[in-house]
């Protein structure tokens, strides 16, 4: 819903003012960078707090920037064909199994397996997700069969 | 004016998507950290709230979603 909103609302933008479609394209790619930027920013932060490790870890997260843009260079035209929505519902997948782990670690949790329970996390919320679509799907398709 | 209250709007959307999920999320957190405050020795139950929780929303927001 989220995506088809805002694919909507930027189609909208370029029908009222095409001449300003790089400018559109530039604060869309801004807006993400900035919210992954503010994310490895928290992220660096909640690790190295009070272990003095915030140097190593800062150059860990420039190193892992240059690493990406390296491979965004590169690899431009066959992450083109990627489908999208899977992308983002894998990587959705991961950031709520990360974040799922990490805040149950605050609160003093101790999983079965340590890190590895971070895998188990995300085929729960990928076989969630994908439960949730099948029955979605099928819910459709019998709606459509039914009118 | 328009234009700040607008980029101000943007800001927030880059944290906030869905205004409901946001706040159940949170409510899920909430209850769990509250309950890893009161009884230490049962933070196994906050993780369970945790993953109960996040999940139960995840399914309610995609049936919200569905009926709209």
């Amino acid at each position: 819903v989220a995506f088809t909103t805002e694919k909507e609302e930027l189609r909208g933008q370029e029908r009222r003012n095409e001449r300003r479609l790089d400018y559109l394209a530039g604060v869309a790619s801004f807006k993400a960078v900035l919210l992954e930027g503010l994310e490895v920013v928290f992220i660096v932060i909640a690790l190295a707090a009070g272990r003095g490790v915030r140097l190593p870890l800062s150059a860990a997260a420039f190193a892992a920037c240059a690493l990406v843009a390296l491979g965004g260079v590169l690899l431009h035209r066959p992450l083109t064909r990627v489908p999208e929505n899977a992308l983002k519902f894998a990587v959705g997948a991961m950031l709520s199994a990360f974040g799922l782990f990490w805040t149950s670690e605050g609160f003093g949790v101790h999983w079965p397996g340590a890190d590895l329970a971070i895998l188990a996390f995300i085929a729960l919320f990928l076989g969630t997700g994908l439960a949730c679509c099948a029955l979605l799907n099928r819910r459709t398709s019998a709606a459509k069969t039914a009118s | 004016m328009t234009n700040l209250i607008v980029s101000l709007r943007e800001l927030a959307g880059l944290f906030v998507e869905d205004g409901a999920l946001a706040l159940a999320i949170t409510v899920v957190v909430v209850v769990a950290g509250i309950v890893a405050a009161v009884a230490p020795a049962l933070s196994w139950l906050s993780g369970v709230i945790l993953v109960c929780g996040c999940l139960g929303v995840l399914i309610g927001n995609v049936a919200t979603a569905r009926r709209n």
